[in-house]
């Protein structure tokens, strides 16, 4: 990894996607430095913990919570006692820790779950018990591994729901790795797009959704579902729509008043942490003058349009 | 040639091998079980890598495994002598067994313990935990199954060694089996001494497995 630079705020979910093999599994353990990097630091809380010894990185480590695509558990340990792990190393006082633990498995919405082990349970409870776990040190950070990337697509929605409440209640700030832009949609404020070990554009999710800047970027958020092959041939243009403008039928008056056909390539409606937005990818006929009479209208509509050129997918 | 006095020799050789076995099993243990843990946490890849550590360790398990055991029977008699105060019977067996042991038990703890998945591992580590921590309350605990396995396959491979001492006078079965069996060609007793000892090897061996099985709960 090279050059990157990321700055974190707190309570933000903050997602880091990338391709497979991009870096951001060893970017998301430079935070808690399970990655050591060659140079370069890491601030928690202004604290430059690259510089301090193993033993205060254990303290800090008490206070940044991770979770993991493999769940992680300890099999030989129930589901209560896996949460009572971190507390045991912390220092926790027994009956301290069990009380804590007893909330969290009722944050988790698995309180009748204390006693199996993790053999005896679902892909999603695993992930819950995890979460569990990685919250009892009441850590000011929580760190997602592609948490959901072994899970099916009900189960992903059910465990983002979670982390989306516990950073809500808690104010936790969560960082997710995935390389899923579902993900980022559904759950994350901000974004940071990885691509060749180095960051290729970052900023607030919505503003990366509406004018990605990179082609990666465009691809990433482009290829979201089968739609990574759309073929794109000459005067096509993205069109992007925010909340007031997706409820408008603005599409269909633009063909009835600027006669102009246009062909849909691709279409696709999002939810954004709570706003509607949608994109079409669109053909204008070859004709310049009715192609720049629909551009006109849609702009007047203060509706993004940019030319995509290249085939991208 | 049968009387009550071979039913009491058998039933002394029996005790003496169990004695030998059990005793030794231990006592390697206390040696084993460490070097084993070091074996894989001194490793390169391991949560404190320590080069020289590990490749002392190695070449020192790798020498004391490759020495016939009858060999390091004869050859440790100075030791055996200094630390019993003699070289023949069942207690002085142990000196032996112990050394012959420690180093093949640290093997199988290093497999036991590399069995477990690195991912568990890291997970403790990002919860602040230290080595000392993940020896004692991840390694150990999440091996324990295939350590108990490990232990079986122990006591077993020791038994048979102690059988072996029986050439040096070391007691036990397998000294009678080669005192009356083998010198003076009384097949009677030989048999019935490696029917006894064929019987406490399935014993061990079952014995570990139930209780490796009850304890894992990996399914």
């Amino acid at each position: 990894m090279d050059g990157i630079n990321l700055s974190i705020n707190q309570g933000d979910i903050y997602g880091i996607i990338g391709m497979s093999g991009a870096g951001k599994s060893t970017l998301v353990r430079c935070i808690n430095l399970l990655e050591k990097p060659t140079s370069g630091s890491v601030f928690i809380d202004g604290q430059d913990i690259s510089k301090i010894t193993e033993k205060e990185l254990r303290t800090v480590r008490y206070s940044v919570g991770m979770i993991f695509q493999q769940f992680n558990l300890l099999m030989q340990r129930t589901a209560e006692k896996n949460i009572l792990f971190p507390l045991e190393i912390a220092g926790v006082d027994k009956e301290t820790a069990k009380k804590r633990a007893a909330e969290l498995l009722e944050l988790v919405g698995l309180p009748d779950k204390a006693k199996a082990y993790p053999a005896q349970l679902s892909g999603g409870q695993k992930q819950r018990i995890a979460i569990a776990r990685a919250l009892a040190n009441n850590p000011k950070i929580l760190l997602c591994d592609e948490a959901t990337s072994a899970l099916d697509p009900s189960t992903t929605n059910s465990i983002l729901k979670l982390l989306k409440e516990i950073n809500h209640k808690l104010g936790i700030t969560i960082v997710i790795i995935t390389h899923e832009m579902s993900v980022v949609e559904q759950i994350c404020s901000h974004v940071a797009i990885i691509d060749k070990s180095q960051i290729a554009e970052d900023g607030e999710v919505e503003d990366i959704f509406r004018n990605p800047k990179t082609d990666i970027a465009k691809k990433m958020i482009f290829s979201e579902g089968d739609q990574g092959s759309v073929v794109m041939g000459k005067n096509t243009y993205r069109v992007v729509f925010d909340e007031k403008s997706s409820s408008d039928s603005v599409m269909a008056k633009m063909v009835l008043e600027t006669k102009c056909l246009v062909n849909i390539l691709h279409a696709d409606m999002k939810n954004i942490d709570g706003f509607a937005f949608g994109q079409m990818v669109i053909q204008l006929p070859e004709d310049e003058l009715s192609a720049a009479r629909a551009i006109n209208y849609l702009r007047s509509h203060q509706i993004t349009v940019e030319e995509v050129s290249a085939h991208v997918g | 040639m049968w009387d009550s006095s071979m039913t009491g020799l058998i039933a002394q050789g029996t005790l003496e091998t169990l004695y030998m076995t059990l005793a030794s099993t231990l006592l390697a243990y206390l040696i084993g079980l460490p070097m084993g843990v070091l074996l894989v946490t001194s490793d390169s890849e391991g949560i404190v890598p320590m080069k020289v550590v590990n490749q002392v360790l190695n070449i020192v398990v790798n020498i004391t495994r490759s020495i016939p055991f009858l060999i390091l029977l004869i050859a440790v008699i100075p030791l055996t002598r200094m630390i019993t105060g003699t070289t023949i019977g069942s207690t002085a067996t142990i000196v032996p067994l112990v050394i012959a042991a420690a180093p093949f038990i640290a093997r199988l703890v290093e497999s036991s313990i590399k069995e477990v998945d690195y991912g568990i591992i890291e997970a403790s580590l990002s919860m602040g935990a230290s080595p000392i921590q993940v020896v004692t309350k991840v390694m150990i605990p999440e091996a324990k199954p295939s350590l108990i396995i490990g232990a079986a396959i122990a006591t077993t491979t020791i038994l048979g060694y102690s059988a072996m001492a029986g050439i040096v006078g070391g007691g036990g079965l397998g000294d009678i089996a080669i005192r009356f069996g083998y010198y003076r060609y009384e097949t009677g007793m030989m048999v019935i001494t490696v029917v006894l000892l064929v019987l406490i090897v399935q014993l061990f061996q079952e014995v570990g497995m139930k209780i490796a099985q009850k304890q894992d709960r990996r399914k």
